[in-house]
């Protein structure tokens, strides 16, 4: 305050702003990932009140009545929302290295048909011909899972390869990549939906594979010990280094709001009943009946365990290992990666080829969700995926971009068109407003960036 | 030339390299001995960057050797230039702007935990240390280089070189972006690691600092060596003749 006096009148509003952003400052916030989070509680909140007042019979001109009977943010809506944002997270945190490396990966979608159809294939003919495993069989689903990763793996490193070593564009090596990848599909695929498949692999595709609520809840445990572990840990390393750290006070609220977070996402998973005449045919299927007045509820779905857990492996290897160092150092500056010794042509193919592993662990859950594979799969999802990425703060020049920020920037998108088709906006309006809301987000991005001057 | 002296640090001899068919540097040699600043002169596009590129690990030459204290060596890249204990602090200042002070100087050679995870912590320590030493001034550690000043830039750039025990050092204009009390401060530096033993290879404009810097100046024009002096010998007008008259300067020879 007695800086404030010294000061000239002029700047009144100095202490307060001061104040507030030395509140940020001390608990070390990442002020990008808070804005987006407001921008998806704003979007949420919008839905629920909208939803709330179709929902009503008469008008009421309360909001809070609104918000009671919205239907946006209910259990099995949000449960919905995460499994619908799994395929598009999973490659979107993938696209996040691609772009950092100041490269672009359109072939995303086609990649994930291609692998999809190779996944379909080898468990309904490859595996019954050529092996004599059939569907249901125990190996069926894992060696699916394998070798629709390693196809994804393979294609993408070859396109790294491409642009890496024979310095051809990455726009235009994965722009051919987009037309060829899915034509090989479909002649993979027979021209036509592969289906059923099998019922183990069909467990990734969320509502048909969830852990149960007490897994759930254990699950959350471990998690939320483990992220306050963790910011013991990093204080631990920098106080024993004498660098400054923050206050304890600051460090317990963040341990709170992490374990709140974690907690809340099971409660709201676990909460999602399973319906009354799912668990019937269930029970009938076990050849029993089911007892009047019993309920169950889904828990976490593998699926979102799956994505939470490439968003944890990729964070790490993004901000704690030399690869990830590295992917961020060339896409700074590329000469200087290259003068300290960097291979970044091979860097370029690792990058590839994990973006095409990640689109093989998509395709293996894009394809469980709809229980076969489909023709039209991952049509269109390079630009919802590179759309995510660039919401959740990626920037196309390079050097910039989070793993969280682009899992968000997917959630923000799909719940957006779920919420636009729950309140009955046409289709090619929903394409609209996503659109609107791309430019929007980059444009905040840049004025962002402009006032702090990162 | 001296003749007297033992086996230099570095011998670069009958370098040769094209682009095209433009001959950026033709049969040219230099040498260094320790504790020696050699000043490399030239005009823009006069072939002294290609030249010292081939040292550095940045180009291949296509034809001549490098020897290091009387030895040849091979140098295909940067690593080969590093584990020969050649460090370079580019013109361009071969800085990523997105990463902090420390991980741009442990970039390519980061300090590893049990685990081997990255030690941010620990290149932190390390990076105070060397920076409390260099520039006692500096204090960002944890923003990227981009919020950093020229001169505090340049710091980085140089701890790196000073860090990793750099016996032969090559500098590409250090004080090109710098205001006067950087370009001071990094001028003392200069003194201090030559006092060390550091071969230094300085390239610059400025003919003030080649003769307050330089023992020697190698002066190039049109990708061939004008020749080398003596700076104790020599004006700095002889120097500007070599330069612009590629002409060299009768007694000192």
């Amino acid at each position: 305050m007695t800086d404030a006096a010294s000061n000239s009148p002029k700047s009144e509003h100095k202490p307060q702003s001061e104040a507030k952003r030395s509140l940020l400052q001390t608990l070390e916030v990442d002020t990008r990932l808070l804005g987006m989070i407001g921008a998806f509680l704003v979007i949420c909140l919008s839905f629920q009140f909208w939803t709330g007042i179709r929902a009503m019979p008469v008008f009421v001109p309360n909001p809070l009545e609104w918000l009671s009977a919205g239907r946006f943010f209910v259990p099995q809506n949000t449960f919905n929302i995460t499994i619908q944002t799994v395929s598009v997270a999973i490659m979107a945190a993938g696209m996040v290295f691609v772009i950092v490396m100041r490269h672009i990966d359109l072939s995303v979608g086609s990649l994930l048909a291609l692998c999809s159809s190779v996944m379909a294939v080898f468990q309904t003919q490859i595996m019954p011909n050529t092996f004599g495993f059939g569907l249901e069989h125990p190996l069926t689903a894992p060696l699916s899972v394998l070798v629709g990763i390693l196809t994804g793996v393979i294609v993408g490193s070859f396109q790294g390869w491409l642009i890496g070593y024979q310095r051809i564009p990455s726009f235009i090596v994965t722009l051919g990549g987009l037309l060829i990848w899915s034509r090989v599909a479909y002649f993979i695929a027979g021209g036509q939906t592969v289906g059923p498949l099998d019922g183990t692999f069909l467990m990734l595709g969320g509502t048909n594979g969830t852990i149960g609520v007490t897994a759930s809840w254990i699950l959350g445990a471990i998690a939320a010990a483990g992220a306050v572990y963790g910011l013991i840990k990093s204080r631990r390393a920098r106080a024993g280094h004498g660098f400054p750290v923050k206050p304890v006070w600051a460090e317990a609220a963040l341990s709170a709001i992490a374990v709140a977070a974690i907690l809340g996402f099971v409660a709201l998973l676990n909460s999602n009943e399973v319906p009354t005449a799912r668990l019937r045919r269930l029970f009938a299927a076990r050849g029993e009946t089911m007892p009047e007045g019993y309920t169950e509820f889904y828990g976490i779905p593998i699926s979102v365990l799956l994505l939470l857990i490439v968003a944890l492996v990729l964070t790490v290897m993004s901000s704690r290992t030399r690869l990830g160092r590295y992917i961020y150092a060339t896409g700074g500056n590329p000469d200087a990666a290259e003068l300290s010794g960097i291979n970044t042509r091979l860097l370029t193919v690792k990058v590839f080829g994990l973006m095409g592993g990640l689109c093989g662990i998509s395709a293996a859950v894009a394809s469980a969700r709809l229980s076969n594979h489909s023709l039209d799969l991952g049509s269109l999802d390079e630009l919802r995926v590179i759309a995510a990425a660039v919401i959740g703060g990626t920037a196309l020049a390079g050097g910039m971009g989070t793993v969280y920020g682009a899992i968000l920037g997917a959630l923000i998108m799909q719940s957006l068109q779920s919420g636009m088709a729950m309140v009955g906006v046409d289709a090619p309006f929903q394409n609209i407003v996503v659109g609107m809301v791309l430019v929007l987000a980059v444009w905040i991005d840049i004025q962002y960036r402009k006032r702090t001057g990162v | 030339m001296t003749t007297n002296k033992p086996t230099p640090l570095v011998e670069m001899r009958d370098i040769s390299i094209a682009f095209g068919g433009i001959r950026a540097v033709d049969h040219v040699s230099v040498d260094l001995h320790p504790g020696e600043v050699v000043g490399l002169l030239g005009h823009n596009g006069a072939g002294k960057s290609t030249l010292i590129k081939c040292l550095s690990g940045a180009y291949h030459a296509d034809s001549g050797q490098i020897l290091i204290n009387g030895k040849p060596v091979t140098i295909n890249n940067p690593r080969d230039a590093r584990a020969q204990n050649i460090e370079t602090i580019y013109q361009t200042l071969a800085l990523a702007d997105n990463l902090t002070a420390s991980a741009n100087l442990f970039l390519g050679r980061e300090l590893i935990t049990g685990a081997g995870f990255v030690d941010d912590a620990q290149m932190e320590a390390e990076t105070r240390k060397i920076m409390g030493r260099l520039n006692p001034n500096f204090r960002k550690f944890n923003v990227p280089v981009s919020a950093l000043s020229g001169g505090q830039r340049q710091s980085v750039a140089i701890a790196r070189a000073v860090y990793f025990n750099a016996k032969i050092l090559i500098m590409d204009e250090p004080t090109a972006a710098l205001g006067p009390q950087e370009t001071q401060m990094v001028a003392e530096l200069i003194q201090e690691l030559k006092a060390q033993g550091l071969g230094i290879f300085l390239i610059e404009h400025d003919i003030h600092n080649v003769m307050k810097l330089c023992d020697r100046a190698s002066v190039m024009k049109n990708g061939q060596l004008v020749g080398t002096v003596n700076i104790a010998d020599v004006t700095d007008e002889d120097i500007l003749g070599m330069i612009i008259m590629g002409k060299k300067p009768a007694k000192a020879a």
